[in-house]
């Protein structure tokens, strides 16, 4: 017999819930099984803490007196360009957009050591950041230019809204060319000398519900720091990739937009970076609460690295050219012991999601849903699921068809 | 005028199996101290070395590994953690190669250890969140 997520919620207000991370939560299952698990813990938390290049923040700014409308112009926090394609003073501000004069990868490989991520993480430490705006004027919004010094407190409104995080699973990337190459998995060394690999296993959210059973449009989260909330599947959600024989993708697959207000966060939980030779991104500190409402999501919450796995891949052709190769799969297990055998060579791993941060992601969440301050939502309506078959698709490439001119 | 300078050596693939040293010590009448070395057949190689001799070999001797296509890069001062920015993602480990930079298992936390450090630099632009400093 299951129980209800309302049940649990009332737990929670009495405070007699009980809550596990889903680290914890892999010894809880493996000593007493998933039907006692299930009756006897309530909550299994997951945190994740990594580069999450699609992440933004959308802003309000305010009014200037005269009027300006920044719609149609160009504007710039601290150099970087935001859009501006919105109503007078709404702009967005993209984790991996970068000043108009940084030198990119002209002297390869480059710095990229300030972009709209760092941005992010200014405002959000309550540093004043540069507004500079030049537009075109009209009857209502009659001034063209100007130049001031914001902070995320004077802000009508701030929110992250993060197109896509919270990859379930991630490649494990590795290089067989023979030259260092610099990626978004950081640098990765000749003919197979290291293995980068970018997800939290056991911890890391979507891994711990495959099937979306409990998130969904409206689940709340914790989001940098703060509570924020799912708005949407994210983008290139692939429910449809290839699983193991528990459900668990073997390769990326779904993904979530999250929304959340920045004035609740904090820079602990939002770090600009920069990838060498790549670009600035955004780090996310994001975790999301699972309802152990059965045996079944007792299970897959209990599942360990062991049962997850990652595919290898090639990012000196295969990945840049976008070729199915997948060179082997590893488990997390393996990953996080520092070595992992490929084509019969021993290869140094590095993560490069943090896992310590994905569980203090996780106790975190634990601690506010004990004490009362965090229950659990029901989703309004499901992502697409694994039985959709859903997978991304590529780009289109090709002169106008028949079909598209009609 | 005699001189002693501690340097990085960024080997090519390439390069690592010729006999570089030995022609420093030999051509160039360099003396030389092997302070760290990471160097595997067909793959790129470092070195930090101790150079000592005349002046004007070591100026030839620099001159000769940059047409064997090896860098040389002056032994930087001084790498420090910022422990605050540090958030334990890892991304260093994989580039230093002296075992300063490592993971604890099983806390996953990148230790760093000042004293296994070479100081060749090669964290500081790898690090994402700018946690490795230079101090001179």
């Amino acid at each position: 017999m299951g129980k209800t997520l309302e049940e649990i919620n009332q737990k929670i207000r009495r405070g007699d819930v009980v809550v596990v991370t889903a680290e914890e939560m892999v010894d809880v299952v493996a000593e007493k099984g998933p039907k006692k698990a299930a009756q006897e813990i309530d909550v299994v938390t997951t945190g994740t803490f990594g580069a999450m290049c699609s992440s933004g923040l959308m802003m309000n700014l305010g009014h200037s007196k005269p009027r300006i409308k920044f719609g149609g112009g160009q504007v710039r926090l601290n150099r970087v360009p935001a859009y501006a394609g919105l109503a007078a003073v709404d702009i967005y501000l993209g984790a991996t957009a970068l000043p108009d004069e940084d030198p990119r990868n002209a002297v390869f490989p480059g710095e990229f050591r300030y972009g709209g991520g760092h941005v992010i993480e200014d405002l959000v430490a309550g540093r004043q950041v540069l507004l500079e705006a030049t537009t075109y004027g009209t009857d209502c919004y009659p001034r063209r230019q100007i130049s001031t010094y914001v902070t995320l407190k004077e802000m009508n409104e701030a929110y992250l809204f993060n197109p896509r995080n919270s990859y379930q699973n991630y490649n494990v990337a590795v290089n067989k060319s023979d030259r260092t190459i610099y990626t978004y998995m950081g640098a990765l060394k000749p003919r197979l000398s290291s293995a980068n690999y970018c997800s939290a296993g056991q911890l890391s959210p979507l891994l711990n519900d495959p099937a979306y059973r409990t998130t969904g449009i409206g689940t709340r989260i914790f989001l940098g720091g703060g509570i924020g909330y799912v708005a949407w599947q994210g983008t290139q959600h692939s429910p449809g990739a290839k699983r193991n024989e528990l459900g668990i993708p073997v390769a990326g697959a779904g993904t979530l937009a999250v929304v959340g207000d920045l004035k609740q966060m904090t820079a602990r939980w939002l770090r600009g970076a920069s990838f060498r030779g790549y670009g600035t991104t955004l780090m996310v500190g994001l975790g999301i609460p699972i309802p152990v409402l059965d045996e079944e999501l007792a299970a897959s919450t209990g599942a360990s690295d062991a049962d997850i796995q990652a595919s290898v891949i090639d990012y000196s052709q295969t990945y840049p050219n976008r070729e199915p190769d997948v060179i082997a799969r590893v488990s997390y297990a393996e990953l996080k012991t520092g070595t992992i055998q490929v084509d019969g060579k021993s290869i140094p791993t590095t993560p490069l999601s943090s896992y310590p941060l994905a569980r203090e992601v996780a106790g975190t969440l634990k601690d506010w849903i004990t004490s009362g301050k965090f229950e659990l939502t029901s989703p309004a309506a499901l992502i697409p699921g694994p039985e959709t078959g859903a997978v991304m698709g590529p780009m289109p490439d090709h002169a106008p068809t028949e079909a598209a001119v009609s | 005028m005699s001189v002693s300078h501690k340097v990085v050596l960024h080997f090519p693939p390439a390069v690592v199996e010729q006999p570089v040293i030995y022609h420093l010590s030999r051509d160039y009448d360099l003396a030389f101290n092997i302070l760290k070395a990471s160097i595997s057949p067909q793959e790129e190689g470092l070195m930090v070395i101790e150079l000592s001799g005349d002046e004007p070999d070591f100026r030839r001797a620099s001159d000769y590994l940059m047409k064997q296509g090896v860098r040389l890069q002056p032994l930087l001062q001084d790498i420090r953690r910022n422990d605050d920015r540090c958030v334990h993602c890892g991304a260093c480990v994989g580039v230093c190669p002296s075992e300063a930079l490592t993971l604890e298992r099983p806390t996953m936390r990148v230790i760093f250890r000042a004293d296994e450090c070479v100081a060749c630099g090669e964290c500081v632009p790898t690090c994402p969140v700018r946690a490795m400093e230079l101090h001179f």
